[in-house]
């Protein structure tokens, strides 16, 4: 309780590699039904992870929001000839952990178990069938339903949420990342079962997927193992590109809120998968915001006013154009203040770029750092995954320190110059009046 | 080699043995810092943490809130190092780092690749006693405490429902104080307090060193003795430990806040390792949690959540290492058409229900089991291995119990469950806490957007 930040919003997307760290050595295949396998053998502890990912996000929930996410927490809730309960009594009476998530790009069950042949096969075997055959039974809709409706309830009482929200919908306009990937109070009540059992269909398919695995299994095992966790998939077709969302013009919303902090979110369409600025980016990125109170933005706001607990600033790097977006929150007197020091920070940054110094201490940090992002199981495989997912090299672990070292200071400025222009900032206000 | 005697054990039975971890080594200094190390060549990383004995258990009233603020102030400079320095460095190295502080412990840590260990120890040293209070510093970082309590307890109806539970439900006992401190306790803190609480507590005879990673502890405990061996052992104060006057009846609260969804807290007066006098019943609560909310197949998920469908969601949590005696959690959130009433009145049934029928043996393995898959993927993270070790010595534990663990779930019998929940799970030793939500309005838009009117200045 009480840490001091915790500003890990960043997820493994952005991780940094150093040169003396021993990376991890990937292995991919592909499955009979056009899977795509990433997987490390890794026998330390005796335990396997698996990582399933699928371009199932709330990207593709249509005129539906919370289709995607519906569907991903229905997964667990039945699975062939078993119900909710049998399924968790199934996997908990041999301690096996089976999760799902999703958010706007992907979904994903993941699963742990302890790799022990007798254990590990009940995991494997219950894992095909929840992405295979999900029930969908009635009683699971609508419980489920009224779940997400009181989670929506509960998103809603968040100011910060509120922010976010608003963000996402002025920044992306009629795009698919526009709405909230949890549904809404007006789109829940209208999903039926035919729908979800549409987007199933049409979505949890084999060549839609990426299966990462991690842990005490030889290359022989891992490969029957992906076998068996696609076999009863459809091959299908992988999910279609999504659009390019349309820049907006900049401008300020305000909101009033029942709140003793006003939140702050500036920003803008930042980057996407694979795009050539990512680097001098990221890095960049670092300096201005990245790593919080070693940044310029944590200086300014928090260090040298005592403006925000929280202040951080990040590219969300997806399939389409992620945003780039400057976070804070202050009591409500002070947020004019506060959105005038962050606003200021970011146009000098865009105009000067960073010092040579402090440019240099984030490639310090970033490339010294590496070892931590890939120091156990559960971060190999989040990181494989999504090394998978969004079709990175596989050679992506091993060049990344490189890829760091190389970006120089005119690459930052003119990365940022080119590509951040604070006139186009939307910025988001919401908040109560002042005390 | 370690893996396949691991594996060997569990072809045998995967729930019949507790996972054979690596040594731990425990060493003391002769200023009285206890150094425990545990090794973990996984990959070339350590982390560090330094844990004090001291955290909002130990404060008074007037005064809440001074541990975790100290916390705040040990980033802003020493003698040597000036404001945020210290950060500013572990970073540079490649690591992360931070703090956290509790009702019974404050802890700092650095994650970072082994060959820098030693010079997160020297920081670390440093800051045992040379920090600088400079007023200005202070003046800043209160505005950045208050900033914090805002978002997490304020302007938060969870939080703000679980402040004013533990306040009302102790009447002695400290932990009725927030770890962040009232907000009028903020306001009237005085630089003076903290510099005396700092030379109160941060003293090397005070604080326990835990690193576990790629190390080794031979090559530790010189680093340690190099670092912190040449700082004097202090005169560190008896804390106090009040007795909390027995309850007689229900304690209710209503907290009322902005909120869009009903939401109920309670809690039961137990006992806990340090505090318990029969050493069993803290295990026979643990499996009474684990029963009722050890995942998707336990009682609350699979009865009141599933099965009544009265619940969003509901829980149960014991803590079986803290200083003092503690509260056994429950928490609900209702789903539309049910109240919050109905949801206290399920979580009692629950617990009548541990009282009069017996727990199953399905129930009781299935505990154990996934105690024992439980301690195999902790030991995936460093970190975790580091905290648990970190937490026991802190509270007054000896570390070893949690090698005995698994062994003492396993001897937990059905009769002991219902024991204590016939014991401690009672109506005189209950506190309710109920968010009745206010109105919060829709966001009212209160400028038009204006586009292109954004400049930098």
């Amino acid at each position: 309780m009480a840490n001091r930040i915790k500003t890990f919003l960043l997820l493994l997307c952005l991780l940094p590699l150093a040169v003396t760290a021993a990376t991890p050595k990937l292995q991919s295949w592909t499955t009979r039904h056009g899977a795509k396998v990433v997987f490390v053998e890794t026998h330390a502890l005796p335990m396997l992870d698996v990582r399933v990912v699928f371009d199932a996000g709330s990207a593709r929930d249509g005129n539906l929001p919370g289709l995607a996410a519906f569907v991903s927490s229905l997964l667990t809730e039945g699975a062939g000839e078993w119900d909710a309960d049998a399924l968790a009594v199934r996997l908990e009476d041999r301690g096996i952990d089976l999760g799902t998530g999703s958010a706007r790009d992907m979904a994903w069950v993941s699963l742990r178990t302890l790799s022990e042949e007798a254990v590990r096969s009940v995991a494997i075997d219950t894992l095909a069938e929840v992405l295979a055959r999900p029930r969908f039974d009635d009683e699971a809709i609508e419980r489920v339903r009224s779940q997400m409706l009181v989670a929506r309830r509960i998103a809603l009482q968040k100011p910060g949420t509120v922010a976010s929200e608003r963000f996402f919908r002025t920044l992306y306009s009629d795009h698919p990342y526009a709405h909230p990937s949890g549904g809404t109070e007006q789109s829940l009540p209208k999903i039926d079962k035919a729908r979800l059992r549409d987007f199933h269909r049409k979505y949890y398919v084999a060549a839609n997927a990426v299966v990462a695995l991690v842990g005490d299994v030889d290359r022989a095992t891992a490969e029957q193992i992906a076998e068996r966790i696609t076999a009863a998939l459809p091959r299908g077709r992988h999910a279609p590109p999504l659009p390019v969302p349309d820049p907006v013009p900049g401008g300020e919303l305000r909101l009033s809120f029942p709140s003793s902090q006003t939140h702050i979110l500036i920003g803008q369409l930042g980057l996407r998968r694979g795009d050539p600025d990512y680097f001098p980016l990221y890095v960049g990125n670092h300096v201005l915001g990245g790593s919080s109170l070693v940044s310029i933005l944590g200086e300014e706001v928090r260090n040298k006013r005592g403006l925000s607990y929280s202040v951080y600033s990040y590219f969300s790097p997806m399939r389409a154009t992620g945003p780039f977006l400057m976070v804070a929150q202050t009591k409500n007197g002070k947020a004019g203040e506060t959105l005038e020091v962050m606003r200021d920070t970011l146009q000098h940054f865009v105009q000067d770029g960073p010092s040579q110094a402090l440019l240099d201490a984030a490639k310090k940090n970033l490339i010294g750092g590496f070892p931590l992002q890939i120091s156990n199981n559960r971060k190999i495989v989040q990181y494989i995954a999504m090394i998978g997912f969004y079709d990175l090299p596989l050679d992506w672990l091993d060049t990344l320190p490189d890829k760091i070292a190389a970006v120089t200071l005119a690459d930052v400025r003119d990365a940022f110059l080119r590509r951040i222009d604070p006139a186009r900032n939307i910025a988001v206000i919401v908040g109560g009046k002042p005390e | 080699m370690f893996s396949r005697l691991l594996s060997a054990l569990f072809a045998l039975a995967f729930a019949a043995t507790s996972f054979a971890e690596p040594a731990v080594h425990e060493f003391m200094l002769d200023n009285g810092m206890k150094v425990i190390v545990k090794e973990d060549h996984r990959a070339p990383v350590a982390v560090s943490q330094v844990w004090y004995k001291i955290g909002s258990s130990y404060e008074e009233a007037g005064r809440t809130g001074l541990s975790h603020l100290l916390e705040h102030m040990m980033f802003k400079g020493t003698k040597a190092h000036g404001p945020g320095e210290f950060s500013r460095i572990v970073a540079e190295l490649g690591g992360s780092e931070n703090a956290f502080t509790s009702r019974d412990y404050t802890a700092y840590f650095e994650t970072l690749s082994v060959q820098h260990l030693d010079r997160a120890l020297e920081l670390e040293a440093d800051r045992m006693r040379n920090v600088v209070f400079d007023e200005k510093e202070f003046r800043k970082e209160l505005a950045v405490v208050m900033e914090e309590r805002r978002m997490r307890t304020d302007d938060s109806p969870s939080g703000l429902t679980y402040e004013q539970l533990m306040a009302v439900a102790w009447r002695a006992s400290p932990y009725q104080n927030p770890v962040i401190g009232w907000m009028d306790d903020l306001r009237n803190m005085k630089i003076e307090a903290l510099q005396r609480w700092y030379d109160f507590w941060y003293q090397p005879n005070n604080a326990t060193l835990v690193v576990v990673g790629d190390v080794d502890p031979q090559q530790v405990l010189a680093l340690a003795k190099k670092h912190f061996g040449p700082i004097p052992a202090g005169k560190v104060p008896t804390p106090r430990r009040p007795v909390e006057p027995e309850q007689r009846g229900i304690t209710r609260v209503t907290v009322k806040a902005p909120a869009k969804q009903p939401y109920v807290l309670m809690g039961y007066k137990v006992p806990n390792l340090a505090s318990a006098t029969e050493d069993w019943e803290p295990y026979a609560l643990t499996v009474a949690a684990a029963v009722l909310d050890g995942g998707a197949s336990a009682r609350l998920a699979r009865d009141l959540v599933r099965g009544r469908k009265i619940a969003a969601s509901a829980g149960a949590q014991y803590d079986l290492y803290s200083r003092l005696p503690g509260l056994f959690l429950f928490d609900g959130t209702p789903t539309e058409g049910h109240t919050a009433a109905e949801i206290e009145q399920a979580l009692r049934d629950e617990v009548k229900r541990l009282q009069q029928t017996l727990v199953s043996k399905q129930e009781l393995e299935r505990v154990v089991t996934q105690a024992v898959a439980a301690k195999v993927y902790q030991a995936d993270s460093i970190f975790y291995q580091a905290m648990e070790i970190g937490i026991l010595e802190t509270v007054g534990l000896d570390w070893r119990l949690l090698e005995r663990e698994i062994e003492r779930l396993r001897a937990v019998t059905p009769e002991q469950v219902q024991a204590v929940a016939r014991k401690y799970l009672i109506d005189d030793y209950l506190t309710v806490a109920t968010l009745v939500p206010q109105p919060t309005d829709k966001p009212v838009r209160t400028t038009p957007v204006t586009r292109g009117a954004i400049h930098g200045k």
